[in-house]
């Protein structure tokens, strides 16, 4: 226990040094976690939500469906049987038809896609249950983008026009119910919500579907001939992948500043070797082998990571523990950002700061100070202590 | 009376390569050196004394020859055993000082024991009673840049023999003091020597530290030149 003892006796002596030093690297641990736990943060937000309105536990695709090449939904479409069905029945699961289609707002042209979703189903949140209510039209519900995009309000009639599984054109008005709000524009977007069974009648595809929703947290129901089954996985992957480039993105900011504190340590290691030599040889003198002294200038730039952390959790808990429980307000340009990007957040991003994270960083920061504080040391390897007593460096 | 002997060299040398030259520091250098001496190396600068004072406390080892240091060689002596000779017999008196300047007095003084490993209470009074030994107990708590100089001799005094060592290395301990101070600090060290019976071995051109001297070697060109006894056995203890 002698090293460590003399190290932080070495450091605090050191006094305002010391405490720069800390400074500096503690800004680096309090912008690593605090980066990162916004990006955590959003990544969660976003992931629940889509998974809540869009995604559930898993989703089996009809096996030519492919959302990003419409020219496959004309034929991705099969009857619902077997063990999908069963979940179906069971409310453990909830069929989606989808058809392409044009309306015609005020005249306007606007490609659109027709989703059926049961007007009963409870797995997502989707306010599909005011689709029960039928007026003269087909109840149709839209989102408050697809609203902004068409035109069209809450009460209008709209005609829509599609091709049913048999190729024939037809069309038929719609009357917008309801313009929902929701987070997720995966299913706002240029898509327009009808019961299910009036799609399934008008486009001839009784009893079929072109997707399945599964309950959130449930295990898929295995191989299904003619079905493809999607996991969260794969759904949420562009997600996954758009938070991570971000998160690298952000990296080059704690990288930085992770660089000038080590090279704060890394010059002050160096300029300690040099200007404590005579104590370095007294030391030695005193009964220290070299490797002791080179034991106690690694731990003494070490502690620098442990100092840092002390420093960074006065000022960094306080703050990161306000974000955390108030969140970031994202309204303006920056929640539009988001939108743009496909992105599902609230008003307010709140960041999450796991002890993984945390802990993570901290051993992180400690490992990078500690090789920092050492690669000087080396020095004192060729040092011998006659020389050091007179102040001499080789 | 071979067994008090703490000190033993046979036919020293040291050379200090330069370039394609070589500085001969320590020519052929043979003396033995007894529990209990009081002895200093004399000698102009450049005679070789602080070379060889390096080499017995094995901070340094010899081109040539033998030197036996409490029985042990120290030109055979590993880095780790020659830091554990130091740390468990050797003190060291440098002529400026070398207090570690973040430490207290107390600090720099119990540093020694620190590396012996001994428990906070026994380190505590051997520190005390080390610091009392120099009249010194009262200024534990103070930095070494709040003492003058001979204080902080005493300081590093205190520090040489607050582990009880065999022997003590004094390199121009009085160098940085003036008259009074260098009799005081002598007087100290005499006073150790006597009572603790703990070996100096001094280098030394300085007159005042020669007259306390028990035993003189002199050193010149890297040779003993001379080794006279100044003051007998009876004249030391009466």
């Amino acid at each position: 226990m002698i090293i460590p003892k003399l190290a932080l006796r070495n450091l605090l002596g050191a006094g305002m040094k010391t405490w720069l030093n800390a400074a500096v690297l503690s800004m680096a641990y309090v912008a690593i976690i605090w980066t990162q736990g916004i990006y955590i943060g959003l990544d969660a937000e976003v992931s629940r939500a889509m998974i809540d309105a869009e995604y559930g536990g898993g989703q089996y695709w009809e096996e030519s469906y492919d959302p990003f090449d419409p020219f496959t939904l004309q034929d991705a479409h099969l009857p619902l049987a077997g063990p999908l069905q069963n979940l179906i029945d069971q409310g453990k699961a909830t069929p989606i038809l989808i058809v392409q289609a044009t309306l015609y707002p005020g005249g306007r042209i606007v490609p659109t896609l027709l989703k059926g979703v049961d007007p009963g189903q409870k797995l997502l949140d989707l306010p599909s249950s005011v689709l029960k209510a039928t007026d003269h039209e087909i109840p149709a519900l839209i989102g408050s983008r697809m609203s902004q995009t068409s035109g069209l309000k809450k009460g209008d009639v709209v005609t829509v026009r599609w091709r049913d599984a048999n190729g024939t054109f037809d069309a038929r008005d719609l009357q917008i119910v309801e313009v929902m709000t929701p987070l997720d524009q995966g299913i706002d977007s240029g898509q327009v919500w009808l019961p299910l069974a009036t799609l399934q009648e008008m486009a001839g595809m009784k009893s079929q579907a072109t997707l399945v929703v599964l309950e959130k947290n449930s295990a898929p129901a295995g191989t299904i001939s003619g079905w493809t089954f999607r996991g969260l996985d794969y759904l949420l992957k562009d997600i996954k992948s758009l938070v991570q480039a971000k998160t690298i993105g952000a990296s080059i900011l704690y990288t930085i500043l992770l660089f000038l504190a080590m090279l704060a340590i890394f010059d002050t290691q160096v300029l300690a070797i040099f200007k404590r030599r005579k104590e370095i040889g007294t030391i030695m003198a005193l009964g220290f082998s070299r490797v002791k002294v080179i034991e106690l200038f690694t731990f003494e730039g070490a502690l620098n990571g442990v100092l840092a952390a002390v420093f960074g959790a006065i000022y960094g808990i306080p703050l990161l523990a306000y974000t955390a429980i108030r969140g970031f307000g994202l309204s303006g340009s920056q929640g539009d950002t988001f939108s743009s990007f496909g992105f599902a957040v609230s008003g307010r991003l709140y960041p999450t700061y796991s002890v993984r994270l945390v802990l993570g960083t901290i051993i992180l920061v400690f490992v990078i100070t500690t090789v920092v504080s050492f690669l000087p040391t080396r020095k004192i390897a060729r040092l011998k202590p006659t020389d050091a007593l007179r102040g001499k460096l080789q | 009376m071979e067994n008090s002997i703490l000190i033993k060299t046979l036919g020293l040398v040291k050379i200090y390569p330069m370039g394609e030259q070589s500085i001969v520091a320590l020519d052929d250098v043979s003396l033995t050196l007894r529990k209990g001496e009081f002895a200093g190396l004399v000698g102009p600068s450049g005679s070789g004394k602080t070379t060889l004072l390096n080499i017995l406390g094995s901070l340094d080892t010899p081109t040539r020859g033998s030197a036996e240091v409490l029985g042990e060689k120290v030109e055979c002596l590993s880095q780790k055993k020659a830091a554990e000779l130091r740390n468990l017999h050797i003190g060291f008196i440098f002529q400026t000082f070398n207090l570690l300047p973040v430490y207290s007095v107390y600090e720099n003084v119990e540093f020694p024991l620190l590396l012996l490993g001994l428990p906070p209470a026994a380190r505590k009074k051997a520190v005390m009673d080390a610091l009392e030994w120099v009249h010194l107990a009262e200024r534990a708590k103070s930095r070494p840049s709040q003492l003058s100089g001979w204080q902080s001799q005493r300081v590093a005094i205190a520090r040489a023999i607050v582990k009880k060592p065999e022997i003590i290395l004094a390199d121009e301990p009085t160098a940085n003091l003036d008259a009074e101070n260098s009799h005081h600090i002598l007087d100290t060290m005499e006073q150790i020597n006597h009572e603790l019976g703990t070996t100096f071995l001094f280098s030394t051109h300085d007159d005042k530290v020669i007259r306390h001297l028990h035993r003189k070697i002199t050193l010149l060109d890297g040779k003993v030149a001379r080794d006279e006894i100044m003051k007998s056995a009876e004249e030391v203890r009466p």
